[in-house]
């Protein structure tokens, strides 16, 4: 091109810029440059200055009294404020003027195909398309005329601002019941420690919920593709907690998990999905006893028995709950050699607390079932003899007693007749 | 009773010396304070548990407690004991060891047993008892029996690597158990037979004051025990038994210890119905 071509064409797009400018509320962008279809309708399209004239007045209303308003300063800030109306408001840009109320829906598609797309297959999309007029659509997260990007701390889907957005249908009653929303976690999710970073401590780092369930493609968790489906959880988890997930993994529960049965526990089993607690926690250290026993519930009717289990079930988190003995997220059975409760490794584990522990000591039963004569056969005998003893005494004296109270009622009774 | 006596003073009769009651004393409460402080972990899964278990100061406060209670009791046990062969070896008194005096079981008791039975269906006069009567030497040798069982679990509880040189880790398993359902037995057996067959039946309610002042009436003596008042009377020892009625302040004080052993107990037996009835043993 020659300078002259170049200079010529700069003062071209100057003189362009300088008219829409003047049209256009807001700064000019590349997208703004002529008005959309402009060269073949015979009409020039409504500008938004144009478009104003009415929505701009707080007093227009529709035929059924709502505001037709469109509040001009949230627009100009919003990441749409350099865009035409008509550019989303397709119709409006052939339509007479007054336009008809009913407008064709926006196509969010046009600009943003592919998180339109990825919304498609969501459990959004699919609850819609059978027919949950409540479930969310684009609007529902990102706004209307003030939708902001999400790095901007006033968004909608600012990374801080994300767990309130979800909660203003995942926490409504009324959305809950009719949209037929499994239960209100949104409580929990504040509670928790993921919560709890995001809102007290503002940790960007923090997960919300579009980390674990994705933003436009969120599924159902019951879909096996779904983040948070079962056999994803740990991987989900593990975009953060990888070294967690390494030890999972090779892990018993991370095996089974892995093997695709339904027995496996993930992540969430033993954390509970949106009510994670500090693991330092004492209440949570407490409540995962009954985790464990929601699975085990042998064990912990053994375990209960013992002091350990009388102890923790108090309240108090001074002595060993499962985790002290058999480890965390890196289970494995006793016949593992790596193993905690492996008989190599029993003193070093029962002596982190009874210092001087000895093989000896860790022939101690700390699941000892008094009513299973294989296991424990000592204690099955003893124990039987013990209910004999406590029937025979209870029973003897109750007996004696019973009968000596209603002899001396009767004592006192004939005393009493006697005298009068 | 007969209007001529009114004047005259009751004539009491001494039961129990002085050490004899503070013993008891010591007894009700290292015993209350055991059962207070164990009790919560026998039923550690009900809600009651826990909170009276937060109330004691926490579980760790309550076990300091418990073994203190438990140091009181050894301790009470011991100097009885110590007392008994110090009457029996140094001052020669035989009759301790047998006889209408002494405390272990004869071929009487099983007698007295018998009529008592029969007193109760009216198939019998009410026998006369001696100075021990069968279920007083029951509750006695009870505690002989919950010491050894209940005594020897604690300790080997209360030091476990200590033990685990000489008995293996599996004793400990037997050790928690016999120690939660003796306990339960002479808890349950002190709070409802032993307070019924003390205090608390029509005859002695609310309360048989004689182990808080030492004295008893007369004709309290003579219509339970006819047969020690009997050879008392026989050998002249009456005589030097009749003492003074119990001053107004010890038995006040008596009263309201008793009163307030007998409510607290009366409230844990309460506990376990509930707790048994709830959750099962």
């Amino acid at each position: 091109m020659s300078t002259r071509g170049a200079i010529a064409t700069a003062v071209a797009v100057w003189a362009l810029a300088l008219t829409i400018s003047a049209r256009v509320p807001g700064a000019a962008g590349p997208q703004a440059a002529a008005p959309p279809q402009a060269a073949v309708s015979a009409a020039p399209p409504p500008a938004n200055t144009d478009c104003l004239a009415c929505h701009e007045d707080d007093s227009a209303v529709r035929a059924d009294g709502r505001p037709v308003v469109v509040k001009l300063a949230a627009y100009e800030k919003s990441v749409h404020g350099p865009l035409w109306c008509i550019d989303c408001h397709t119709d409006v840009a052939k339509a007479e003027f007054p336009h008809a109320e009913k407008l064709t829906k926006v196509e969010c598609a046009t600009c943003h195909p592919g998180p339109v797309e990825q919304f498609g297959v969501s459990v959004h999309a699919k609850a819609r398309a059978s027919g949950t007029t409540v479930a969310a659509t684009c609007v529902d997260c990102h706004g209307t005329h003030d939708i902001r990007p999400s790095k901007d701390p006033e968004s909608r889907t600012y990374h801080l601002n994300i767990a309130a957005t979800c909660a203003r249908c995942h926490g409504n009653a009324d959305i809950i019941a009719k949209g037929k929303i499994p239960s209100d976690v949104t409580k929990a999710f504040a509670d928790s420690i993921h919560g709890r970073a995001l809102s007290r401590s503002g940790l960007i780092v923090a997960p919300t919920c579009s980390d674990c369930h994705g933003a436009h493609d969120i599924l159902s968790p019951q879909d096996p593709q779904s983040r948070v489906s079962r056999a994803h959880v740990p991987a989900t988890c593990g975009k953060c907690h990888e070294g967690i997930e390494n030890q999972f993994g090779s892990s018993t529960h991370g095996r089974i998990l892995a093997k695709g049965t339904d027995g496996g526990p993930a992540c969430q089993t033993c954390h509970t999905a949106h009510g994670i607690q500090r693991a330092e926690s004492v209440g949570w250290q407490l409540s995962v006893i009954g985790q464990c026993g929601t699975c085990h519930a042998d064990r912990i009717a053994t375990f209960r028995d013992t002091f350990h289990g009388q102890v923790t079930s108090l309240g108090f988190r001074t002595v060993a709950g499962c985790a002290d003995c058999h480890g965390a997220h890196e289970i494995l059975p006793a016949n593992d050699p790596r193993s905690p409760i492996s008989p190599g490794r029993l003193i070093e584990t029962c002596g982190k607390c009874h210092e001087g522990a000895n093989a000896n000591f860790v022939k101690y039963d700390p699941h000892a079932d008094k009513h299973s004569r294989a296991r424990s056969p000592v204690l099955f005998y003893v124990t039987r003899f013990m209910t004999v003893l406590l029937a025979g005494v209870f029973g003897f004296f109750g007996l004696h007693t019973t009968m000596w109270f209603t002899k001396e009622v009767r004592v006192r009774r004939d005393r009493r007749k006697g005298r009068a | 009773m007969n209007g001529h006596l009114r004047a005259v003073e009751i004539r009491y009769v001494k039961r129990f010396d002085r050490l004899d009651r503070l013993m008891h004393g010591l007894l009700m409460l290292s015993f209350l304070g055991l059962a207070a402080t164990g009790l919560p972990l026998l039923f550690s899964t009900t809600a009651w548990a826990s909170r009276v278990s937060h109330l004691l100061g926490g579980f760790l406060v309550a076990g300091r407690l418990h073994r203190t209670f438990a140091v009181l009791l050894i301790a009470v046990f011991l100097t009885h004991l110590g007392r008994i062969v110090y009457k029996v070896a140094l001052e020669k008194d035989y009759g301790l060891l047998w006889g209408p005096r002494s405390m272990v079981p004869q071929p009487r008791d099983v007698r007295d047993l018998m009529h008592h039975l029969q007193w109760f269906v009216g198939r019998g006069p009410r026998p006369s008892f001696e100075r021990y009567t069968y279920w007083e030497k029951f509750d006695y040798w009870a505690v002989f029996w919950g010491m050894a069982i209940i005594g020897g679990s604690g300790l080997l509880l209360w030091f476990p690597e200590a033990f685990s040189r000489a008995v293996p880790g599996w004793v400990f398993n037997i050790a928690l158990t016999i120690h939660g359902e003796e306990a339960l037995l002479a808890v349950g057996f002190i709070f409802t037979i032993h307070f019924f067959n003390g205090h608390l039946r029509p005859e002695k309610f609310p309360m048989d004051m004689v182990i808080f002042t030492g004295r008893l009436p007369e004709a309290e003596l003579k219509h339970e025990r006819r047969a020690e008042y009997e050879r008392l009377e026989r050998t002249g020892e009456l005589g030097d038994l009749i003492v003074r009625p119990p001053s107004e302040r010890s038995w006040l004080a008596g009263r309201l210890f008793g009163t307030s052993a007998v409510l607290i107990g009366l409230t844990l037996v309460g506990l376990i119905i509930y707790a048994v009835a709830a959750h099962g043993l």
